[in-house]
């Protein structure tokens, strides 16, 4: 009894799998057959990146801010306050300006694209859209992924900066630091890998929240509530990928760039 | 044709396929059988629509009439059997070629399911949109949709705004807007009063004798499906009116799906006169 229920749970999982390959798969190579949504794109490069940006910015800012009164009660037994811009600025820009971007991004936007293209599937629009001769991969997914690729790269750009930003105003401020050593620190002791992979790690995450998110949307079933079940899954989900994937691409880079 | 199964859970006897070939059918069903789970929702499933003809399909709730419908324009696929639409099998055809034949095919879906994000005239325009037409060619061709329907008045409207019954009245205007071969009809009074299920049938009929579009009509109110047998649209008065006693649209038909299977494919006289007790009972 225990191991049918094991095998019928394993055999879910691995349908899911495909699924989830088949949709992002698919979704893609919509990229290139006409026609191309490109109003749907910018409407939802509107609604992902632009209400995101709010969210985005407070976090960042405050998340600089706490980075640098951490790390600099830690630097202080070490006299190294002076490096209190460094550390700011690389784990802002490597580490936590992608993964908590993604995070927020993720919360508002996986959640918001499996809640309406879940309530489509369950009053029957998402049949009437295939009925009515349109691909629903090409016209609700393919924008939701595109958008949310180029949007989150910009975001992560701009919460690295105010990140920065308020990293440097908490030392100023707060710590009575010296503020041109904060920035020139910050800014001399990054290097083009540190870069790169702060910018290669949302192109991947953006992929995550557009694709969980869409997915769980459209393999809704069961009403109201089942829409409901979906927006938790697609968050819950995204958010794991996320921090597995951050991972996966620290070591990768790291094996490659040495830092 | 004549009615068909002797019991309570009759089933036609064998799948043999119906006459006619399936070429000249507008839908042509053979031994459709389709599963979501060990047990078969519909099996054997044989019938045809043929040009001009409409087809009303009648059984109780859950018995798999919704599902029937999305074989049709291959939202679901069957497990076995041959699907033939516009003499082109749709159960071989790839998702992508199934978009270019459902453009020939209008769908009334239960609820409407219409688009909460656009208003009237991009629900109803919504195949013109997407083909690119210039703007002054969609908002007329919706307005004449929207004039069958009698809902001229709500064309930037958004369907929150709106009755179920006009919900139900716009999906019809979107249906019909291109002009399809085939209309799909799905419990298009379900969940409505007397008077507005009235009203809708009454576009169902005048849809069918003025455009002569073929049609399948799902439904489990025998008023409404013996109203359409039994009236007839006047354009001359632009209302329907009852046909003379004893005289049914020849045009009109019945399928009949119980426990899985079709049960009776046949014309309104041989529904009423069949000795089946289902369909005795179900009549009663």
């Amino acid at each position: 009894m225990a191991l049918e229920t094991i095998d019928a749970a394993a055999k879910r999982g691995v349908l899911a799998v495909q699924d989830y390959a088949l949709l992002s798969a698919r979704a893609l190579g919509n990229l290139f057959r006409r026609p191309f949504y490109r109003t749907e794109i910018f409407m939802q490069a509107d609604t992902i990146g632009v209400g995101s940006l709010p969210i985005v910015i407070l976090t960042g800012f405050f998340l600089g801010g706490v980075l640098a009164l951490q790390s600099s009660s830690t630097l202080t037994q070490f006299g190294a306050t002076d490096f209190t811009g460094q550390l700011v600025s690389f784990s802002m820009i490597k580490e936590i300006g992608p993964v908590v971007t993604a995070l927020m991004v993720s919360g508002r936007n996986a959640s918001g694209m499996a809640s309406e293209l879940g309530s489509m599937i369950v009053t029957e629009q998402i049949d009437a859209m295939r009925s009515l001769g349109t691909d629903p991969l090409k016209k609700l997914v393919m924008p939701r992924i595109v958008a949310t690729i180029v949007m989150l790269f910009f975001l992560v750009i701009i919460s690295d900066t105010v990140g920065i930003l308020g990293g440097g105003m908490v030392s100023v401020v707060m710590l009575g630091q010296n503020g041109s050593q904060y920035f020139h620190i910050a800014y001399q002791s990054l290097q083009y890998p540190d870069i790169l992979q702060g910018l290669v790690k949302p192109i991947f995450f953006g992929f995550i929240i557009a694709t969980i998110g869409c997915f769980y949307g459209m393999r809704t079933r069961g009403g109201t509530q089942g829409v409901g079940r979906s927006t938790t899954q697609a968050v819950v989900v995204s958010s794991v990928l996320i921090i597995a994937t951050d991972f996966l691409i620290s070591r990768f880079m790291i094996g490659i760039f040495g830092r | 044709m004549t009615p068909v199964g002797a019991s309570g859970a009759a089933t036609l006897p064998e799948p043999a396929p119906p006459p006619g070939s399936p070429d000249e059918a507008v839908v042509a069903f053979d031994n459709v059988t389709i599963s979501f789970g060990p047990e078969p929702v519909l099996e054997n499933i044989s019938f045809r629509v043929r040009p001009g003809e409409t087809r009303i399909l009648l059984g109780p709730a859950g018995v798999g009439k919704s599902v029937l419908l999305k074989l049709v324009n291959g939202l679901l696929c069957p497990d076995s059997g041959r699907i033939i639409v516009f003499g082109e099998e749709i159960s071989a055809l790839r998702e992508q070629d199934l978009f270019q034949l459902r453009g020939s095919i209008g769908t009334v879906f239960q609820e409407g399911a219409l688009f909460d994000s656009l208003n009237v005239r991009d629900n109803v325009g919504y195949r013109l949109l997407e083909e690119h037409l210039p703007d002054d060619e969609i908002t007329r061709r919706v307005t004449e949709a929207l004039r069958f329907v009698e809902l001229e008045e709500t064309l930037y409207k958004f369907p929150s705004q709106l009755s179920g019954g006009m919900r139900r009245r716009v999906a019809i205007a979107r249906a019909i807007v291109t002009n399809p071969r085939l209309i799909l009809y799905d419990s298009p009074t379900g969940g409505l009063d007397p008077i507005t299920s009235t009203t809708i049938i009454e576009l169902v009929m005048k849809q069918r004798d003025v455009s002569r579009t073929s049609s399948l009509v799902v439904t489990h109110r025998l008023q409404d499906a013996f109203m359409l047998a039994t009236h007839r649209f006047s354009r001359e008065k632009n209302r329907m009116e009852p046909l003379p006693p004893h005289q049914a649209d020849p045009h009109t038909s019945f399928l009949m799906l119980h426990n899985r299977r079709l049960v009776f494919d046949g014309s309104t006289a041989e529904l009423v006169h069949s000795k089946d007790p289902f369909i005795r009972e179900y009549l009663a």
